[in-house]
């Protein structure tokens, strides 16, 4: 069971620069596991479309362009640290498929190809509160684990209650993500100008789709 | 390049008065959200220049993240602005610089046809001109060494690629 999508806070300083930057996020009742064969099946037919000639011409398209520019805007280099699809593309092409790792994995990889939108999944038991976007304040570690390291201050992260769970556009801090004994997932997603909400909210189904086992129809 | 002109992002007058300070921010976000135009015009050129273009003209583009994101101040979007122009100035020479190049080995194809003799054993494959495929102009003598011999010099164009089955076997030697 999926709860609906919902829209984390952003703070105020991040909302006046990026008005339409927004932080949606959503639940889902149950852990990760083994990809059944048709996951792999399918991540396998994304393999055989996503080809160098579609890897080049990502970057002028829409969804990708628009995080790229988002990439520009807040320091980051979108030609070396890659917006999430051009990434996912890139290890494709380097590694000759998208390789099955895991049921969140693989739902998270196609939903990124299909949509062009990245999501990232956290365990949501370990999450306090809401999720927030907001700068790192000084001395703030990102994540809960022991010996985790102080932020710089002002870094762009996503945090909850207790403080930053994971680094804008990057994996989730340790203690944080989604493991074996996880039972409850909370994804989350940053829409940037120039995402439409279509594309966030079609990457929440097809990831939550696949997730549950569900069919495309349902 | 009418995004580029620092008119439409000059700082504006700064001044001491601290009843003109919320103006001065209203300003400032105003140059931000140009800057921030700018900068998504900018990739949005970069991109439209990169494709198609040859491996290796992308190569000038790859720079480190400075500090992880955050949020840039008007000086950090100035040289976002700044680096981006000047990545976008160096693909478009670089550019420029292939397409002279292509545009010499076609004229010197048509060259070659007109008088081999003149340009003996030249080759200028499809690559050299831009274009996908195997196939080459390559100026060879008639009949080998007689050809050579006697000046009868020709273009000889490849049929293209190899078929993606490989060389034909060889036949087996006859035995009887």
């Amino acid at each position: 069971m999926t709860q609906a999508l919902s829209q984390g806070a952003v703070a105020p300083e991040l909302a006046a620069e990026f008005p339409a930057l927004a932080l949606l996020q959503a639940t889902v009742e149950r852990g990760s596991g083994s990809s059944p064969p048709e996951v792999r099946a399918r991540l396998r037919d994304l393999s055989d479309r996503m080809r160098g000639a579609q890897a080049l011409a990502l970057r002028r398209q829409p969804v990708p362009w628009a995080y790229r520019v988002f990439f520009r805007h807040i320091g980051l280099d979108p030609d070396h640290d890659r917006v999430p699809v051009e990434a996912a593309a890139l290890e494709r092409l380097l590694k000759g498929s998208f390789k099955s790792r895991n049921l969140l994995d693989d739902a998270l990889t196609i939903a990124l190809v299909e949509t062009g939108v990245a999501l990232w999944a956290l365990d949501a038991d370990r999450v306090q509160g809401a999720l927030e976007l907001r700068a790192a304040r000084v001395g703030e570690p990102v994540g809960r684990a022991p010996g985790a390291l102080p932020s710089v201050p002002g870094r762009l992260v996503v945090a909850d209650a207790r403080g930053p769970v994971a680094v804008l556009f990057s994996t989730p801090a340790e203690g944080h993500g989604v493991t074996a004994r996880t039972t409850r997932m909370l994804l989350y997603a940053v829409r940037v100008a120039g995402v439409p909400d279509i594309h966030v909210e079609e990457a929440f189904w097809l990831c939550r789709s696949i997730l549950l086992g569900e069919r495309e129809a349902d | 390049m009418e995004v580029l002109d620092p008119a439409g992002v000059a700082a504006p007058p700064i001044s001491r008065s601290p009843a003109t300070a919320p103006l001065r921010g209203v300003d400032e976000r105003a140059a931000r959200a140009s800057l921030r135009a700018q900068v998504a015009k900018l990739e949005r050129d970069l991109g439209l220049a990169l494709v198609g273009a040859p491996t290796g003209v992308a190569a000038v583009l790859r720079a480190p993240g400075l500090a992880g994101p955050r949020l840039l101040s008007l000086g950090e979007l100035e040289r976002t602005r700044d680096l981006l122009a000047g990545q976008l100035g160096s693909v478009r020479r670089a550019l420029a610089e292939v397409a002279e190049v292509q545009q010499a080995k076609r004229l010197l194809i048509e060259a070659m046809l007109l008088d081999p003799g003149a340009h003996r054993w030249v080759r200028v494959t499809h690559a050299d001109i831009g274009q996908p495929g195997c196939r080459s102009w390559h100026v060879r003598p008639r009949l080998g060494l007689i050809g050579m011999l006697a000046g009868w010099w020709h273009v000889k164009v490849s049929s293209g690629c190899p078929l993606p089955g490989g060389r034909r076997p060889c036949r087996a030697p006859r035995t009887t």
